[in-house]
This record gives C-alpha cells, sequence and structure tokens, in this order.
C-alpha cells in the first residue's frame, strides 16, 4: 500500500459534514413540503418550513466559508478546469467508470497532492458549487424575503417562477447528492472514501 | 331616451312599491301587484351600460356631501355660511360613479324630504333599505345568489354575536359597492378588495368599537403564526381560512368563531387544497389570457409547497429513476466483475 496522503484539512471536512447533514435537512424537508399531504405529513408542514429555512440559512453561511476558504487555501487551485484539455479528459475518465473499472484498468487521473479530483469531478464540482449553489442560495433567500421578488416577470408571476428555479435546482442537487454519494463508494474500498471523510487522508488505490 | 325614462320611472316605482309595503296597510294587495310586475321590471332594473339618469338630479345632494367644508345661505342672517360635514355622511362620487348603484337618485332610496335645505329633522328617522329589499326573491340578481347569502350571514359571528344593527351596510357600501366578479377581475385584485372589506373594520379601532367594548385584537400579532403573514394577505383573502367554504357560493358569508379557523398549513399547502374549493380554482382562466402556455405551466402551481405542476412531477421522477437505474445496473456489473 501506497503511503497515505493527507488532503482534506480539518476545517473542510467540518465544512463538507455541515453541508452533508444540512443537504439531508433540506433534502427531505423540501420533499416534505413539496409533497405535502394533509393525511400522510412526511414532516408536519409548519416543522418543515422552519427547518427548511434554518438549515438553508446555514447551508448559505457554509457556502461563504466554501468561497472564504477557496479564495485564502490553496484549495481553491483544485476546481480549476482545463478547458482546452477538458472534452478529452472527460471522455477519458467516462470511459474509466464505463468500461476501464470492470476490466480493472488503473483509473486514467490518480489522486495526488496537486489533483484532488478527476476531470469528470472537477467539472460536476464546479457546475453545483459555482452554478447551482448561487441559484438555490438567491432564490431561496428571495423566498425567505419575498417582498424583494419583482412581481411579474414577462407575464408571470415573480414568486412563481423563483418557487420553479428554486424547486428545479433543488431536484438537480439533490440528484447530484445522490451519484455523488455513489461515486464516494468508487474508492480503494467502497468504504475508504467515507472514512477519508473523517480523518483526512485519501487512500491511493 | 326612452329607454332611459322606463328604466328610471321603474326603478322608481320598484322602490315606491317596497316603502309602500312596510306600511302594511296594502300589502297584500301590493304583493300581488309586486309578483306581476317583478318579471317586466325585473328586465328593466338596470342598464349597466347605459349612462346613469340620475346625475344631474345627483348633483343637488353631491354639491355638499362630497365635500368636508360646504356652504349655504342663511336666509334669517342673509350670511354664507361654511360648516364641516359630518364625515358619515361625506360620498366620494367617483366611488358612486363606478359602483353598482350609480343608476339611482339619491331619492330612490332617501327620503324626497332631503329634496329641501335645510332638511327635516325626522328625515334622518327615516328606515333604510336592506339588500334583501330589492335584491331578495329577485330572478335579476339570481346569480349572485342573494338568499344564500343572507342564509349564511345569519350564521355567521357577525349576526349571532351582535344584534340586527349589523346589517349588510357595516362591511358594504351601497354608495360604493363594485361587483367583483370572477373572471372579471385578476384574482389579486379581488383578494385585495374582498380584504379590504373586513380590515377596514378589523384594524381601526374606533370602526371595531361600534359594535363591540372589547379590545381590538392587533391582526399581526393574532396571525403571528403565519410565516410572511402580509404576503399571505395578499394572496389570500381572510374568508378563506375564516368561513365555512361552499363551492357553490360567491363570496362565503359564513363568519366562523376564531375557534374554527383554518390554522394547518397543509390544508391549504398540499395536492388536495381547501383553496380550489372557490376563488382560485378560476385562477385558470386568469392564466388563460395571458397565453396558452402560461395556463398549462402555471396552472395549479401557484402555492409554495403544493407545486402540483404534474409535468415538472413527472419529469423529476423519470430523470431520479434513470440515475438509480444507472447506478444499479453499474452495481451489477462491479460486483459481476469483482
Amino acid at each position: 500500500m501506497s503511503e497515505r496522503l493527507y488532503l482534506y484539512p480539518i476545517w473542510l471536512r467540518i465544512w463538507h459534514a455541515i453541508n452533508a447533514f444540512m443537504f439531508l435537512v433540506l433534502l427531505a424537508t423540501g420533499l416534505s413540503m413539496q409533497y405535502s399531504n394533509p393525511d400522510l405529513p412526511l414532516i408536519r408542514f409548519d416543522l418543515a418550513v422552519q427547518f427548511h429555512n434554518i438549515a438553508g440559512l446555514i447551508v448559505t453561511f457554509n457556502y461563504l466559508i466554501f468561497v472564504a476558504g477557496n479564495l485564502a487555501t490553496k484549495n481553491g487551485n483544485y476546481y480549476r478546469l482545463e478547458i482546452a484539455k477538458l472534452y478529452k479528459d472527460l471522455s477519458l475518465q467516462l470511459e474509466y467508470y464505463l468500461i476501464g473499472v470492470f476490466k480493472k484498468r488503473p483509473t486514467p487521473f490518480p489522486i495526488n497532492e496537486k489533483r484532488k479530483f478527476n476531470p469528470l469531478q472537477k467539472v460536476t464540482y464546479v457546475a453545483t458549487m459555482y452554478g447551482l449553489m448561487p441559484v438555490i442560495i438567491v432564490t431561496g433567500l428571495a423566498l425567505l424575503f419575498p417582498e424583494i421578488i419583482i412581481e411579474k416577470i414577462f407575464q408571470s408571476s415573480g414568486f412563481f417562477l423563483t418557487a420553479i428555479l428554486h424547486t428545479i435546482v433543488g431536484f438537480m442537487l439533490s440528484l447530484f447528492l445522490v451519484i455523488h454519494v455513489y461515486f464516494s463508494t468508487m474508492g480503494s474500498s467502497p468504504t475508504s472514501n467515507f472514512k477519508s471523510m473523517v480523518n483526512g487522508y485519501h487512500e491511493p488505490h | 331616451m326612452l329607454e332611459r325614462l322606463k328604466s328610471h320611472i321603474s326603478v322608481n316605482l320598484f322602490f315606491k312599491l317596497t316603502t309602500l309595503m312596510r306600511t302594511k296597510s296594502l300589502s297584500a294587495l301590493l304583493l300581488f301587484l309586486l309578483i306581476t310586475s317583478t318579471a317586466v321590471f325585473g328586465q328593466l332594473l338596470v342598464d349597466m351600460e347605459a349612462t346613469p339618469a340620475s346625475v344631474e338630479s345627483n348633483q343637488q345632494c353631491f354639491e355638499c356631501h362630497t365635500r368636508q367644508i360646504y356652504s349655504y345661505e342663511n336666509d334669517w342672517s342673509g350670511l354664507v355660511e361654511r360648516k364641516a360635514m359630518n364625515p358619515n355622511y361625506i360620498l366620494d362620487s367617483a366611488a358612486f360613479h363606478q359602483g353598482v348603484h350609480r343608476h339611482f337618485a339619491c331619492t330612490d332610496c332617501h327620503s324626497p324630504e332631503y329634496e329641501s335645505f335645510p332638511h327635516a329633522a325626522e328625515a334622518r328617522l327615516e328606515p333604510m333599505y336592506s339588500c334583501m329589499d330589492c335584491h331578495g326573491g329577485d330572478e335579476t340578481y339570481e346569480q349572485y345568489h342573494f338568499e344564500l347569502i343572507e342564509e349564511e350571514f345569519y350564521k355567521s359571528v357577525h349576526s349571532t354575536r351582535y344584534d340586527d344593527s349589523f346589517d349588510c351596510w357595516m362591511c358594504h357600501d351601497p354608495h360604493a359597492y363594485k361587483a367583483m366578479t370572477r373572471g372579471d377581475f385578476k384574482i389579486s385584485e379581488i383578494v385585495q378588495n374582498h380584504n379590504k372589506t373586513c380590515i377596514d373594520c378589523h384594524n381601526d379601532a374606533v370602526k371595531f368599537s361600534i359594535l363591540t367594548d372589547s379590545v381590538r385584537p392587533d391582526l399581526a400579532l393574532v396571525h403571528e403564526f403565519i410565516p410572511n403573514y402580509n404576503l399571505h394577505l395578499k394572496a389570500v383573502r381572510c374568508i378563506e381560512c375564516h368561513t365555512a367554504q361552499e363551492d357553490t357560493m360567491w363570496v362565503a358569508h359564513q363568519i366562523l368563531e376564531k375557534e374554527f379557523a383554518v390554522k394547518k398549513c397543509v390544508d391549504c399547502h398540499s395536492s388536495n387544497t381547501m383553496l380550489m374549493a372557490s376563488l382560485y380554482k378560476y385562477q385558470n382562466l386568469e392564466a388563460r389570457q395571458d397565453g396558452f402556455l402560461n395556463a398549462i405551466i402555471l396552472n395549479n402551481s401557484y402555492v409554495i409547497g403544493a407545486n402540483r405542476n404534474y409535468i415538472f412531477n413527472i419529469i423529476s421522477i423519470v430523470l431520479f429513476g434513470l440515475a438509480l437505474l444507472a447506478i444499479a445496473v453499474h452495481v451489477f456489473f462491479r460486483i459481476k466483475n469483482r
């Protein structure tokens, strides 16, 4: 076994843990409100609203820590996309996940100190963290302070558009969560990445 | 012109008949006359499109009763005197001319004695008409369900908790009443108009005390449990939670005791929301005016927490299913090739 790599500093692990837990709260309460049913309440509506609001604010604050942390430490470098090689790199990584992994081929982008994420991961994380997260945070805050929402946008209700955008992005993020958790099982062993979440050390393949 | 005259005469006649009926002496005969003539008069009662016939005759009353300060020449002293008008007797003439009763002359409902000034003191004691005096049992107004409104009103707290002094006029000013029918107005306008009816008294200490000595509860405070109370107030009507909702009713009038008000969020924020029983069923009409696409996308999806948009629901379930399926296949091959 090669040397273990300390890849996940403590602030990042705490950030990730808070994010993960709050995501679950937001998902459960969000689904409960979205499909609310008086006869079969998953979580009581008024409680779901409260928990959703609180968890949303925590995630928002946590997001600021993430952005600040990425600006202040070299963790931000891991998110820099190499646009020129992107298509080729993505194809390689996709091919590995679809074929290579079953043929026990080595991973095309092994993790090291300079590269925490493979290209597919990087693209997904950038899209999620810098694309979807700001949208869900802004729409979420708008729904929390509805007086700031523009009432009519192209003859449609501003509330409706904000709510539907929040819901769609929320759905996309929950889809991300499921896939993200599944890919976590593709470390050197199915559980190794979950151990790394706690102790900060990456176990190479 | 002839039409206008006919309309005016018939309206006058109708009122005179009902006034006479109050004297009871001729009631039996007049009842017969009324029944036989209602069919004829019914057609002529109000031609909403025509210019009000009463504009000129009302001008004399409006001269003073639309102003805060009125003036008159004192016959005894010969001086022109300026006096403050009792605020209760000041009319908004613009609102009157937009209201449903704009075709009436003041003296159609008020005593002709008011035509002379100074007004006779006894004129003030004249009995006032109630809505049902004109609207009750009349086919012309069948669509407004006045009988049902009356029935519901007598069951409401406004009627059961107070004496007969609580009448229709308490909430509905006949001088400015505008019929806001579903389909003709935007839902938001209807909501605003209907809520104003409640708030005008329930948010006004003086008006509230006309009926009761009890302390007026602070609306924001008693509704504190509702998130974004002000937004709720703009989007839904007070009566949505405070009345027994009947699908057939135009505007529910059976105001319930506060203990029976809707307090559970899910009663509205759910796929089988109770809001669909009333006003909001007509949201679709409004949505369709903005275009076909909006009608499809916006239909049934106006309440936060109850996104009843089936297209989005199906898309999300399909995508989620595909993701899970892909993962399952991947897991299967990982185990197989282990």
